[in-house]
């Protein structure tokens, strides 16, 4: 068999689909984070908190209401997109105008307020969520049985990412988005409640987590840490990508995803680092990023 | 962001430290519970195993030698210089008498140093890591429930038997991971077995698809799960997406009942493990089980079970000692016979591992299960000789026959 670098060219496939499955979550996450950022300018650390909230809703869903994985894709995301927008409503607001130190800090005193309640309630091992029965079992790739849960994970993720995309840099919608970020209180001589756009920009980035949550739901365990540790990659992932950059935190959220797949096989100890060792590199050659504009 | 949760965990810490009364030590009995109550260990003990401390005192009737027993827990959040640091402020502010150490291998090397300087009895309770009674070793720590080499020799024993000859490792890349994993290739090797390969992963990884294709690839018969908690939960999860435990069999080198409770009879059937306890094993246990479950909601693990025993081993051996001088109680802790729900004709030898039988358990199928918790069948029990070893003499305090 071919090789590169010692490994099996079938391995280093394998290990492609494998990190673009994880880059579509990185994906996601950031997407949300630069939506809130770029166009609402707070720097959301609990971020990863509304991510495990997603997944709770689906699985809480299904055991209280047997609310199915479908309607919880849907569900899932509006309740805590709805629960952002109170958190912001109630909150976030009160921190407009002042540097977005103040709002880093208030979203990580929520992000351990939500991480602590989820605990207390449901415990600290987690818990199962299935795999939906239409998509179980694998497809054969040739050079590796891919299940088909996780390729429906990478359609849905760049599906989604390309949708927010498109609406925020080429619709009218995204245009009025942009503007209320460039200069709020000209937008709102224009009739336009620009207090509900802010407001529904970070619910909407929230909501992005809270479908990431429910997409992971049926991989990992679903429990109140899930997000602690990802949510640290995921800002690497922004910044690397360019702080508030739409594309930039799509692109990089996948390719990210490839880099650490292929640290996996070649030197496993370094996966967890090798986000941030990129970070470094990029923040040295090109400290806006790779799709900033600064 | 770790060093802004360190700073505010510590801010906490010493909050709560000082709202707890500072009472004159003679008129009363302090038992202290460092433990995980909100990390990734918190369910296997916690808040579960101060329930079955209370249970304990309670049982015991609430005082020894006319002194009320006080119990004080402080959670550790895995970092041994919380653990270390509130035991020895409880010793010299308290006037405590004996820790109960729960989860984290680390946390409780920590703790055994500082036993040994202020010359406190320790019980290690949740804690794998054998060198707490080799090279870490102290004339004031006691290894309770489990450890690294009981473990191996009873899962890798018994996975060999049944025909399992070439394994391959995922390992949890930190101190318990590492001396699980070795303890496990060892018995493999000796048996006949061949290790092919291990792969390190970082703790609290993510995604464990990557690693398990590599443990594909290795053509190994056996999958030895070198971790625990969420990182068992999670590589177990995915084995059985990526239906890599058709070709492998997957192995717990340390689960507890909680997590295969996470993880579910469809994910976790067929598995092997070992535990040092039960809550199904005999009337005693299932009684035992039954008050736990009215308190906590769920069966207890071995850890909390353990930590009702080791209260009670250490009130009467303080009962018996007439004191609670630290060197007498030590002495009766070594002299005395365990025997309660926990153990029958346990020991504490020399080296501070208490002696006892453990289990080989394989886990049932959802069919199998007949009712909620029914997750064991008993494979094998070892008498606690075979399975904790002879002394290795790496621990100055018993030297090698």
């Amino acid at each position: 068999m071919t090789e590169i670098l010692g490994v099996p060219v079938a391995v280093i496939l394998g290990q492609l689909m494998l990190g673009l499955v994880n880059g579509s979550f990185y994906a996601l996450l950031s997407l949300g984070l630069a939506v809130i950022f770029g166009l609402g300018g707070v720097v959301n650390f609990a971020h990863g908190a509304f991510y495990a909230l997603g997944a709770f809703t689906a699985l809480l869903g299904m055991q209280w209401f047997g609310l199915n994985y479908w309607a919880a894709l849907l569900v899932a995301p509006l309740v805590v997109g709805l629960l952002g927008m109170l958190c912001q409503q109630l909150l976030l607001r009160r921190l407009a105008g002042l540097d977005p130190l103040y709002g880093l800090l208030l979203t990580f005193g929520l992000a351990l307020v939500i991480q602590g309640s989820l605990h207390q309630l449901f415990g600290a091992s987690g818990q199962s969520y299935p795999v939906p029965a239409a998509l179980t079992g694998a497809i054969n790739l040739h050079f590796m049985f891919l299940p088909r849960y996780r390729a429906w994970v990478i359609v849905a993720a760049v599906a989604t990412s390309g949708t927010v995309w498109y609406v925020i840099e080429r619709t009218r919608l995204g245009a009025t988005l942009r503007a209320a970020r460039e200069n709020g209180p000209l937008l709102q001589a224009f009739g336009v409640n620009v207090p509900l756009i802010v407001a529904a920009t970070f619910g909407g980035g929230v909501a992005l987590a809270a479908l990431a949550g429910v997409l992971s739901a049926p991989l990992v365990l679903v429990s109140s840490e899930m997000g602690t540790s990802l949510v640290v990659v995921v800002f690497a992932v922004v910044v690397i990508g360019g702080m508030g950059s739409i594309l930039g935190a799509i692109v990089t959220g996948l390719a990210l995803g490839v880099i650490e797949g292929f640290t996996k096989v070649l030197y496993p100890e370094a996966s967890n680092v090798v986000v941030f060792v990129v970070m470094a590199l990029v923040l040295i050659l090109r400290p806006a990023g790779l799709f900033g504009k600064e | 962001m770790e060093r802004v949760k360190w700073l505010l965990g510590v801010i906490a810490s010493v909050a709560l430290g000082s709202a707890q009364p500072v009472l004159a030590a003679s008129d009363q009995v302090v038992i202290g519970d460092i433990d995980d109550f909100s990390g990734v260990y918190a369910d296997a003990a916690g808040n579960g195993a101060v329930e079955a401390v209370k249970m304990a005192i309670a049982d015991f009737g609430g005082a020894v030698l006319g002194r009320k027993i006080t119990l004080l827990t402080m959670d550790h959040q895995n970092k041994p210089d919380i653990g270390a640091s509130k035991f020895r402020e409880w010793v010299d502010q308290n006037g405590l008498n004996v820790l109960f150490g729960g989860s984290n291998t680390g946390v409780s090397i920590a703790m055994a140093k500082v036993a040994a300087a202020k010359k406190v009895p320790f019980f290690a309770i949740g804690a794998g890591g054998a060198s707490l009674t080799n090279e870490d070793c102290t004339a004031y720590s006691v290894h309770y429930v489990y450890d690294t080499t009981a473990l191996a020799n009873g899962t890798a024993t018994a996975v060999i038997k049944s025909g399992g000859k070439t394994w391959f490792y995922l390992q949890a890349d930190y101190a318990f991971g590492a001396q699980l994993q070795s303890a496990a290739a060892r018995i493999v090797e000796a048996n006949g077995g061949k290790n092919l390969g291990t792969v390190r992963v970082p703790l609290g990884a993510q995604d464990f698809s990557s690693f398990l294709l590599q443990a594909q690839g290795s053509g190994a018969q056996v999958l030895g799960l070198a971790n625990a908690g969420s990182d068992f939960s999670n590589s177990l999860k995915a084995a059985t997406e990526f239906g890599i435990t058709q070709k492998m069999k997957p192995v717990a080198l340390l689960a507890f009942l909680t997590d295969i409770h996470s993880v579910g009879l469809q994910a976790a059937q067929g598995i092997y493990l070992t535990t040092g306890w039960y809550w199904d094993l005999n009337e005693e246990t299932r009684a035992f089980g039954k008050r736990f479950f009215e308190k906590v909601k769920r069966e207890p693990t071995m850890d909390q079970a353990g930590y009702y025993s080791a209260t009670l081993t250490y009130l009467n051996a303080v009962k018996s000692a007439g004191t609670t001088d630290s060197d007498k109680v030590m002495a009766e802790l070594h002299r005395m016979k365990i025997n309660d729900m926990f153990a029958k004709g346990g020991y504490i030898r020399a080296d501070g591992v208490m002696i006892h039988d453990m289990y080989v358990m394989q886990v049932k199928s959802p069919k199998e299960s007949r009712y909620p918790w029914d997750y064991y069948k008993v494979v094998k029990k070892m008498p606690g000789e075979e399975a904790f070893g002879p002394v290795t003499g790496a621990c100055p305090l018993a030297p090698k026959k």
